[in-house]
């Protein structure tokens, strides 16, 4: 198959399909973003189609059935949902390119004004999560990778790999109940609700970033064992550079490309993970609205989470891949 | 069956699957034994804290927190199975669709499984709990849904990869339907990594599902699976502890016991356990005290660049300790040129390692003489040594594509010599780095020191090699098989361009090799090796005319020339090499010498000098009977396989 013809998504924008642009960054560049604005365009469409999808009318469940049947038409007029439907998707987009989001059934709010209020504390606590677990993740991987290579270490690895193995499965939300009952309940050290305090931040994030760091320094060390046995390590070490500069000048940046790609499944499903730790401790942020919103059925505001959510997956995907590439070029010519 | 045995047989395994029929029987039992007690309501004992009635407090209501946990084990199994099947069947259904769809619409679905997958699978169960509605029926839709893109991907390379096989194709071509190659062959060929999966999945569906109802998403009263007794505990947590840790304790071991089950399976059948290797115990670092004295020492010469006296390597292994390296000793001149040839196995390219200090840790090192311009290399490694090392002495290894680190951009990879040793700024680095490609004859080195790896070709990156190796000023280039991974075309360059480095700058070199032509062309001296012996040393001149070594003869004799008969069968030594963890006594060679008689089997033949080099050999230089090689073209592997 030609390099350049097989990458592009059936149904993205002008990506270039000869050889006209060569350069293999901007083919890059064009075809990640490409598959981005695809991305994207499924997201708003399903979020678009979610509300039409649900049976019934979304007006009267959001109002109740005791809400009078003049003020559910009106409502239903002013929100368009009587045209047709491709003229309710036109209005749709153009007004989410506009910033405008809609008006919440049950507040009354701007949902954009709901989103923004909330956005900070989850980007906040998804941010450092993130921080937290890279930081954990990279030297433990580091470090028992070069332990363990070649059969060497295998109580530690063994260990190790258990722990990292067990830590992994269990869920963030479990992992804030067993942290909200030792540090909060029992011991009394940390506040177990709201975002007031800074001390406030530490179990959530600590929830949200155990599972992910442990996954991730496990892939950190399988990759780190099998580098260190590959031949450019050898040069490396007949180079006769320090043991850090082969470990983490020559060795790490290999593994990390091999690593990266499980990682950033991992790391958005991490922000995905906030929906469930903000519920555990009453987090003021999108995942608490997108839930109590479900339940009242304010549809607008879960519209709009479901947006930024799957906006936000998207950008961490496209920003590992970019990183990916930066760490190890060949990886954008193998996604041909 | 035995396979699966297997499973049980790590402790992890044997927990996993104790703990999964643990929660399938109570999935069963739980709610025909329980049930009146986890409903009965005692409102003198509301949100009580563990006592010796309710082990794990009680509810809202005074109902015990213990039994209704055991009790709800059923419903979150089967609403977690449910979602499993929901999440394989349209996984299937996506995942196959690629296979009988044909090329434009499978791409399709392709395209959205790979859309769908980068979506974490909470944000799409929420999604389609919105759409399905809040409860249980919403919740089961939504989880199997969520989870129906990985299984979908999962079918797509599972069937792609028995698609490409030999026996589908030929029912392909055989006019068999595609649905019917679907059922037939592809299907039973793919269950059993999908049952495994689906194992592990369901574990994932529990959890999910807890997730699901701890928001309040799922199961609704007055039903309840553990997801809702947590929702419902976490809120009276300081209340009453027990009544969130309970449930979350059952979701947790049933959702790890379904995952590691899986994941134990999965090993078992994949690629099995590996047996123990054994670690070794102590490590030795190249030690004077603990090597065989040689004879007659002598003080250093001023022109000898390397100096090796009874070089042993020798690894841990499960049969006791195995000798890779013999006791050799040997010297390389100034500018001097020697090739050491043998089998693999023999030794060779561990000797080059071990003269350059790169055996791996778990070998062990031992000379009584280690000396690379007079300076001795035991002993621990240090700042000095490594920086000697890494001026006078260049590595060049066999296979250009894999040596170079394919993240860096190769002038960075030289000049890092440069920094490192040499004292000399990011920017000097370069510019050295740049003209020793440039003297390595790589065009444009200016442009190319910006490039990658798998931006050069295998030649240019074995000149590539050698130009790190000039980033110092080298008294020797160790040049392990530097043209075995290289095309004919090429291998002459790489050849030409050491002699001319030797010839201008006087450099010393040794050659490790296979190929007697090879060596017998750039060396001026030749050490053949054979199960971790030098067993003749001769120069380069001598090698086709006078070898005194039967198996230097042999060697030399397998070599096809412009006057071999094309039509005969190519010359072959018959045999194999001799395993270096079982080195017979007396001659190695014996078992497969034409002059082997029984002195040979019992008595090793020391390496005693001749009048041009040493030999070690009890009938150095007697005339080899007739025929000398046994001609056999079935033997032609053994060549093959060794070089």
């Amino acid at each position: 198959m030609a390099l350049a013809s097989s990458v592009a998504p059936p149904a993205g924008p002008a990506i270039p399909r000869t050889g006209a642009i060569s350069h293999p960054w901007v083919r890059f560049g064009a075809r990640r973003v490409g598959r981005l604005v695809v991305s994207l365009w499924v997201l708003v469409t399903a979020s678009f189609l979610m509300i039409h999808l649900i049976p019934g009318d979304p007006v009267r469940a959001a109002l109740g059935p005791t809400a009078p049947a003049r003020l559910v038409s009106a409502k239903r007029a002013e929100m368009g949902l009587d045209d047709p439907l491709l003229v309710q998707y036109w209005h749709y987009v153009q007004h989410l390119f506009s910033g405008d989001l809609g008006t919440s059934l049950v507040s009354q709010l701007p949902v954009s004004q709901v989103v923004s209020q909330r956005l900070p504390a989850t980007l906040g606590l998804a941010l450092l999560a993130f921080l937290l677990a890279v930081v954990v993740a990279v030297p433990l991987g580091v470090a028992t990778g070069v332990l363990t290579r070649r059969g060497h270490g295998r109580r530690t690895e063994l260990v190790f790999t258990t722990t990292s193995v067990v830590l992994g499965i269990v869920p963030d939300f479990l992992v804030g109940v067993g942290l909200v009952y030792v540090f909060g309940v029992n011991l009394g050290w940390l506040p177990v609700a709201g975002n007031d305090t800074p001390s406030a931040y530490v179990l959530p994030v600590l929830s949200l970033a155990i599972g992910p760091a442990a996954i991730l320094a496990r892939i950190i060390r399988i990759e780190m064992v099998t580098v260190l046995e590959a031949d450019f390590v050898r040069t490396a070490r007949a180079k006769r550079l320090s043991k850090p500069r082969v470990y983490l000048g020559h060795a790490l940046p290999n593994a990390l490309t091999a690593s990266l790609t499980l990682g950033g499944l991992i790391l958005s499903a991490m922000v995905a993970g906030t929906v469930l730790v903000e519920n555990v401790f009453a987090w003021p942020g999108l995942g608490s609205t997108i839930v109590s919103s479900i339940l009242n059925k304010d549809y607008q505001v879960v519209q709009a989470i479901v947006i930024v959510y799957g906006a936000g997956v998207l950008l961490v995907n496209t920003l590992v891949d970019v990183a990916l590439a930066l760490l190890d070029p060949r990886s954008m010519i193998r996604e041909d | 069956m035995r396979r699966w045995t297997r499973v049980l047989r790590t402790p992890l395994g044997l927990t996993a699957t104790v703990l999964t029929l643990g929660v399938v029987m109570l999935a069963v039992l739980g709610p025909i034994l329980w049930t009146d007690e986890a409903n009965a309501v005692d409102t003198g004992n509301i949100l009580a804290g563990p006592s010796a009635d309710h082990w794990a407090g009680t509810d809202n209501l005074g109902r015990d927190i213990l039994y209704r946990t055991l009790v709800a084990t059923r419903l979150s199994v089967e609403l977690a199975l449910a979602a499993t099947a929901i999440a394989v069947v349209v996984g299937l259904v996506l995942g196959t669709a690629a296979f009988l769809l044909g090329r434009r619409l499978g791409r399709l679905v392709s395209a959205v499984i790979n859309i769908a997958v980068a979506f974490p699978g909470i944000l799409l169960a929420l999604f389609f709990a919105v759409v399905f509605g809040v409860g249980a029926t919403g919740a089961v839709l939504a989880i199997g849904l969520a989870g129906a893109p990985a299984f979908g991907r999962l079918v797509q390379t599972l069937v792609a990869g028995v698609a490409a096989r030999d026996y589908v194709s030929a029912a392909r071509v055989a006019g068999v339907g595609r649905t019917r190659i679907l059922l037939r062959h592809v299907l039973p060929n793919i269950s059993e990594p999908l049952v495994v999966n689906a194992t592990i999945g369901a574990g994932g569906a529990l959890l999910s599902f807890a997730g699901l109802s701890f928001l309040g998403l799922g199961v609704q009263q007055p039903k309840y699976d553990w997801g809702r007794l947590l929702f419902d505990g976490i809120g009276s947590i300081y209340v009453n502890a027990a009544a969130a840790l309970a449930p979350g304790a059952a979701v947790l071991v049933a959702g790890l016991a379904f995952n590691l089950f899986g994941e134990s399976v999965a090993k078992a059948l994949g690629v099995g356990v590996v047996a123990g290797i054994r670690v070794p115990d102590t490590r030795r670092p190249v030690a004077a005290d603990d090597a065989p004295v040689g004879a007659d020492l002598g003080d250093h010469d001023a022109d000898v660049v390397l100096d090796v006296r009874d070089l042993e390597v020798t690894f841990p292994a499960p049969g006791g300790p195995l000798r890779a390296v013999r006791g050799i000793s040997f010297t390389v001149g100034r500018g001097e040129a020697v090739g050491i040839v043998g089998e693999s196995g023999s030794g060779k390219s561990l000797t080059a390692l071990a003269v350059s200090r790169l055996v791996d840790e778990d070998g062990s090192v031992t000379a009584s003489r280690l000396e690379l311009l007079g300076k001795d290399l035991r002993g621990p490694d240090n700042a000095t040594q490594r920086r000697m090392l890494g001026t006078s002495l260049a590595m060049v290894f066999q296979d250009p594509m894999t040596s170079f680190n394919p993240t860096k951009r190769v002038g960075r990879q030289l000049a890092e010599v440069g920094t490192t040793h040499l004292g000399m700024s990011r920017g000097q680095a370069m510019e050295r780095a740049v003209e020793r490609l440039d003297a390595v004859r790589i065009a444009d080195a200016a442009d190319r020191v910006h490039r990658y790896p798998h931006e050069f070709s295998g030649g240019m990156r074995q000149r590539a090699m050698i130009g790190m190796g000039l980033m110092g000023t080298p008294a020797l280039i160790v040049a392990d098989e530097p043209t075995t991974a290289l095309d004919v075309t090429v291998q002459q360059q790489v050849l030409d361009l050491l002699a001319a480095i030797r010839a201008a700058d006087d450099v010393a070199l040794v050659l490790i090799s296979h190929d007697v032509t090879v060596v017998g062309e750039v060396c001026d001296r030749v050490l053949v090796m054979y199960a971790g012996r030098i067993v003749e040393e001769l120069p380069a001149t001598e090698l086709a005319t006078g070898a005194r070594h039967p198996y230097t003869r042999a060697l030399v004799a397998a070599v096809p020339d412009m006057a071999t008969d094309l039509d005969a069968p190519l010359a072959t030594i018959p045999g194999r090499p001799v395993d270096p963890a079982d080195v017979p006594p007396g001659c190695a060679y014996a078992a497969r010498c034409p002059l082997a008689d029984a002195r040979c089997r019992t008595d090793d033949p020391p390496l005693v000098a001749t009048t041009s080099g040493r030999v070690a050999c009890w009938h150095a230089g007697e005339p080899l009977p007739d025929p000398v090689l046994r001609a056999d073209s079935a033997r032609f592997e053994t060549l093959v396989e060794t070089s």
